[in-house]
């Protein structure tokens, strides 16, 4: 069994890197975190417009009610996680880094919305139709669950003349140290078959794939039996390299299609979607259940017990990592999210939020840079970008301000992996002059089309 | 709760554990083997110019850079070491102390600290230091010792001709080469070093297991010894085949000369090289045709420096013919 | 031998001559013709290039003072009222005195005012780091201390205090190009007045929180409490979103406003102490 699943590994072709797995909690069960007396709630925890608050200060709110409102359609809704009275409604430190406004309640009993199906019963009929799904996914504030946090309703709403032929589930979790999704696979399987089901129904494909990293070998199993009771869904084991999970890596890995510069998945026929976005749809649509939780990796080789938490969106980090055993004497950094990828936090004391899948201690010895050596010309970054990019170049005009020359250089189409910066001998901090240079153009762009 | 404070950067916050020194480490390890072969061959005098080469590569490094630009001394990243022993490798083993001090300062501070150090210099500095010196010195940088006579005495070494110059020599006086070939040691002795020649042209079979090292170690990568070698192989055997009274066979010109120790080691360095497979494809075929081309027709008998140096040159502009493909730019079926 | 001579200077002499002949016409052929006033204009400039007169090099600014009617939008800060008297005087126009500007930085978050309570480890640049977090402080809209500004001044005339890690303006040698002020990316550097006999006073701090919040991190911000506003007699302070504001327009230096402030955070530059008849070079809360 495993020799025919390791024959028909495939994987994106060029480029990418092996980190060490470091998958120190992938045995530990989901266990449900009650939530703290505080919550922080950012109206802003999606790609797009922040919404817009509809409770004021003293309000009473249950668990599941709308308490910010989508602004347009690049927006979700922001429900309470808790029952309580609402603090305050001002700016909070958050994951971005800066402070952003914030709903704060005070948690009071468990009180749920009308409605809402708390019973454990497995549902596995579908009877809202597509439209319907849609429009109540974005009723209970669905967003990507993979950490993009794009709006699902407007992913399952693919722009005229674009038809998806085909489902593509991330289950890869290519990050080292995180567990949350593996986790999910294992001990809610049927739920995120079926959640799957709904996603192919509101899109109106015949065929999903799931796509697991090859170092999951029992999600592998688990999901390849179960997806034997629901025709047109397959499991593809997938080898295991970083970054795997990227959007555009997963679909060539897994149908063999590139995604055309400035372009979308949709262009190339399929929709991508998160195994934690799947679980979610299931529990929206077939429970009723807004999105208010998430399972969250806590992780770190001197943190006691690295775990795999459900928690309520608003709870603070400084709160999981308590329960983990307590911020390590050694501690370097914080991080939200993997290592590759992930934010390193100014302080734990910011909300967990739509896109946190998992939280980070490392300690100091790994958290302090190298010093940096001119670049020795390897090639080691070129060889390892998985889009064909050449970061020492991008690095070198961005230096020089030569943003136009870097423009053309397809800087814009990098994916931010961090692969290049992961293997360059001279420690040069590629991403950092790669991620200003973008951000340059991003703003010459704004402006090229200003009158 | 800790009250040390929290580190923030920009991600990724995990590294490789690849780094700068490692890699000039690993290309020291893979010359050890020669190396001692070659003090073996030659004696006390290889090991000082080795030693020479080395320190004093090193050591005007650490000057130039404390005292003439002042800024911090970059020494322990290993590659003035892995300069000075590869141009100690490129001499003979007879050559006065004061030519490889003076060679030595020609490499680091012009081929290397006039263009900015590390990484900015777009020629090889050992081959500039070795050609330097050979412009500069030619009857000391052509002068090599009797291989295993003499060897743990400082005294002046007897001289012996190597067998490219031998050739050489042989083909100007009109010799046919059949006559040549008694005079020059046999091909099995070429490979495994039973000859004269510089410090580090010596053996063949020793250059390439340090060349096997690298490449399992991923310092180098196949495409240029293979495709210089190569090169060489195919270009003197076509001269060979259209012309065998005045040209050697190709297995002469790959073991002779600096051909394995130019291919694997030199022609490598990272710094002038190209970066991506096919560029260095190219960049080695063209460093092999140059190299026969100048041993055939050219007024030396040894053409490996040269050619390096001048495909060194077009570096940039096979860089630019050979950008790697982007994704996203294909047609979908 | 002589023949050979001879032949060589000759052609070599001929072919001299040709050269000189074609070369003489194609220039005469090729030549644009320019305003001389436009070289007279360039040649009393100071050169620099340093872009703070809006246009992109000394020698655009020589073209556009020629084409202007007036030199009333055009002043280049480097050379000064003294350089625009001279181009005024080479084209004949009136140019009006203009009031000398210096760069002024409004941040009070000094190490001892502001501490810092984690640690940036990277590429020091002020943009990245204003592009990922609020800083190493808890102020998100203080000085980050990464130089940019120092690194933009064409003219050495910005260095960051190493006690204070706050950029200290020397305003011998400041011309308000402007280079600074576009360099910060938190907007922290304002081109005010230089003032009368050098002095001047200005809020130094840029923070538009709540005054609790502002003060928590940092001792010297300013808390919007309104004070200076009230002691103002000449109308030239506005307090806007929880921070004051002095207009350089109207400030008299009368420096009522200074003695009002309960967190040190307006500055009063280059004022005599009133104990000792010393000048000070500044009376600042850092």
């Amino acid at each position: 069994m495993i020799m025919k699943m390791f024959n028909r590994l495939s994987s994106f072709p060029k480029g990418g890197v092996h980190p060490q797995d470091f998958k120190l909690s992938a045995n530990r069960p989901i266990e449900f975190l009650p939530p703290p007396k505080t919550v922080t709630i950012p109206v802003s925890q999606h790609f797009g417009a922040p919404a817009i608050p509809i409770v004021k200060t003293g309000d009473k709110v249950k668990i599941g009610q709308v308490i910010a409102k989508a602004d347009g359609f690049m927006s979700t809704n922001i429900h309470a996680t808790v029952s309580g009275i609402v603090l305050r409604i001002e700016k909070c430190m958050d994951v971005s880094g800066y402070k952003r406004l914030a709903v704060v309640i005070d948690s009071q009993g468990e009180e749920w919305l009308e409605g809402v199906d708390l019973s454990r019963n497995f549902k596995a009929d579908i009877v809202l139709t597509a439209s319907e799904i849609i429009k109540k996914v974005q009723q209970d504030g669905l967003a990507g669950l993979g950490g993009a946090t794009f709006p699902l309703h407007v992913k399952l709403s693919p722009p005229k003349g674009k038809q998806a032929e085909i489902l593509l589930i991330n289950g890869v979790e290519c990050e080292p140290y995180l567990t949350a999704d593996h986790r999910l696979m294992l001990e809610k399987g049927p739920e995120i078959m079926v959640g799957i089901k709904i996603l192919m129904k509101a899109l109106d494909v015949r065929k999903a794939l799931i796509g697991i990293e090859a170092n999951k070998i029992d999600a592998i199993e688990h999901l390849s039996k179960l997806a034997k009771d629901f025709h047109n869904i397959d499991v593809i084991a997938l080898q295991v390299k970083y970054p795997q999970g990227a959007e555009k890596q997963l679909v060539e890995a897994m149908i063999g299609r590139q995604v055309p510069i400035g372009g979308l998945p949709i262009d190339v026929g399929c929709v991508v979607q998160n195994v934690g976005t799947a679980f979610a749809v299931y529990e929206s649509i077939q429970k009723n259940k807004p999105l208010i939780e998430r399972v969250v990796t806590v992780a770190g080789e001197s943190l006691k017990r690295s775990s795999n938490f459900l928690v309520r969106l608003g709870t603070p980090i400084s709160y999981l990592i308590e329960i983990a055993g307590g911020l390590p004497e050694d501690t370097g950094k914080i991080i939200s999210g993997g290592p590759m990828m992930g934010k390193a936090l100014n302080t734990p004391e910011v909300p967990v939020v739509k896109g946190t899948s998992g939280i980070l201690v490392l300690s100091r010895s790994f958290s302090k840079r190298d010093p940096v050596l001119p670049c020795i010309r390897c090639a080691r970054c070129v060889s390892h970008c998985p889009l064909g990019l050449e970061p020492y170049l991008l690095m070198n005009l961005v230096g020089k301000a030569m943003y136009e020359e870097a423009e053309q250089e397809m800087i814009m189409n990098c994916c931010e992996c961090g692969s290049c910066a992961y293997v360059c001998p001279a420690k040069r901090p590629l991403l950092d002059s790669i991620r200003l240079g973008k951000s340059f153009i991003a703003q010459q762009r704004k402006e090229r089309v200003k009158p | 709760m800790t009250n040390q404070k929290l580190t923030v950067s920009l991600p990724p916050h995990v590294y490789d554990h690849a780094s700068v020194r490692k890699v000039m480490f690993d290309v020291l390890i893979a010359l050890s083997p020669a190396l001692l072969w070659s003090i073996y061959v030659f004696g006390i005098h290889a090991l000082r110019v080795v030693l020479l080469g080395v320190s004093s590569c090193v050591i005007f490094e650490y000057l130039l850079q404390r005292y003439v630009l002042k800024v911090a001394s970059s020494i322990d990243d290993g590659s003035a070491a892995v300069t000075g022993l590869l141009l100690a490798f490129n001499l003979p083993s007879n050559i006065p102390s004061w030519m490889v001090v003076v060679g030595c300062f020609f490499a680091i501070a012009v081929a290397k600290m006039t263009f900015g150090g590390l990484g900015n210099n777009p020629f090889n500095p050992a081959l500039i230091g070795r050609v330097f010196l050979f412009v500069s010195f030619p009857v000391a940088m052509t002068s090599w010792p009797t291989p295993f006579v003499d060897r743990w005495q400082f005294v002046d070494a007897v001289t012996q001709a190597t067998p490219l110059s031998i050739v050489k020599e042989g083909l100007r006086n009109g010799a046919p080469i059949s006559g040549l070939i008694e005079k020059i040691p046999s091909n099995f002795d070429l490979f495994i070093g039973n000859r004269g020649g510089c410090i580090g042209e010596v053996s063949v079979l020793l250059l390439i297991l340090g060349g096997l090292y690298l490449l399992y170690r991923k310092v180098i990568s196949w495409q240029i010894p293979v495709s210089m070698i190569g090169a060489i192989f195919v270009f003197a055997g076509i001269l060979r085949v259209s012309n065998p009274n005045a040209c050697m066979t190709p297995l002469f010109q790959v073991l002779t000369g600096g051909v394995f120790l130019g291919a694997i080691y030199m022609a490598t360095d990272m710094v002038t090289s190209p970066m991506m497979p096919w560029g260095m494809i190219i960049f080695g075929a063209l460093i092999g045709v140059l190299t026969v081309i100048i041993r055939v027709f050219g007024a030396y008998p040894e053409g490996v420096s040269f050619a390096i140096l001048i495909m060194n040159a077009f570096v940039p502009l096979i860089d630019k013919f050979t950008k790697p493909k982007k994704y996203g730019k294909v047609k979908n079926v | 031998m002589m023949y050979t001579v001879i032949v060589s200077v000759f052609l070599l002499s001929l072919t001299g001559i040709l050269s000189g002949v074609i070369l003489y016409f194609v220039a005469k052929k090729f030549q644009i013709s320019e305003d001389p006033r436009i070289d007279a204009v360039e040649a009393v400039l100071p050169g620099v290039n340093c872009g703070g007169c809006g246009y992109p090099g000394c020698r655009k600014f020589a073209e556009a003072c020629v084409l202007a009617k007036n030199l009333d939008n055009l002043f280049c800060p480097v050379g000064g009222n003294k350089g625009m008297i001279e181009v005024s005087k080479i084209l004949g126009l009136d140019v009006a005195e203009k009031e000398p500007k210096v760069a002024v930085v409004r941040c009070n978050g000094s190490l001892k005012n502001r501490p810092r309570i984690n640690e940036y480890d990277g590429e020091a640049q002020c943009k990245i780091v204003h592009n990922l977090y609020t800083g190493e402080t808890g102020c998100s809209y203080g000085c980050l201390g990464f130089a940019d500004c120092v690194r933009a001044c064409k003219f050495d005339a910005i260095t960051i205090n190493k006690e204070t890690l706050l950029p200290v303006v020397d305003e011998k040698k400041c011309v308000a190009c402007g280079a600074c002020v576009k360099a910060c990316p938190r907007h922290l550097i304002e081109l005010r007045y230089q003032g009368k006999d050098n002095q001047r006073v200005f809020v130094s701090c840029s923070n538009p929180e709540k005054g609790s919040i502002a003060r928590k991190n940092c001792s010297a911000a300013c808390i919007g409490c309104g004070k200076c506003f009230k002691a103002c007699a000449f109308d030239a302070i506005k307090i806007g979103e929880n921070l004051a504001y002095i207009d350089f327009k109207k400030c008299t230096l009368c420096r009522k406003c200074v003695s009002q402030c309960p967190t040190g955070a307006i500055h009063e530059v280059n004022f005599k102490l009133a104990s000792d008849n010393q000048v000070q070079e500044t009376k600042v809360n850092v």
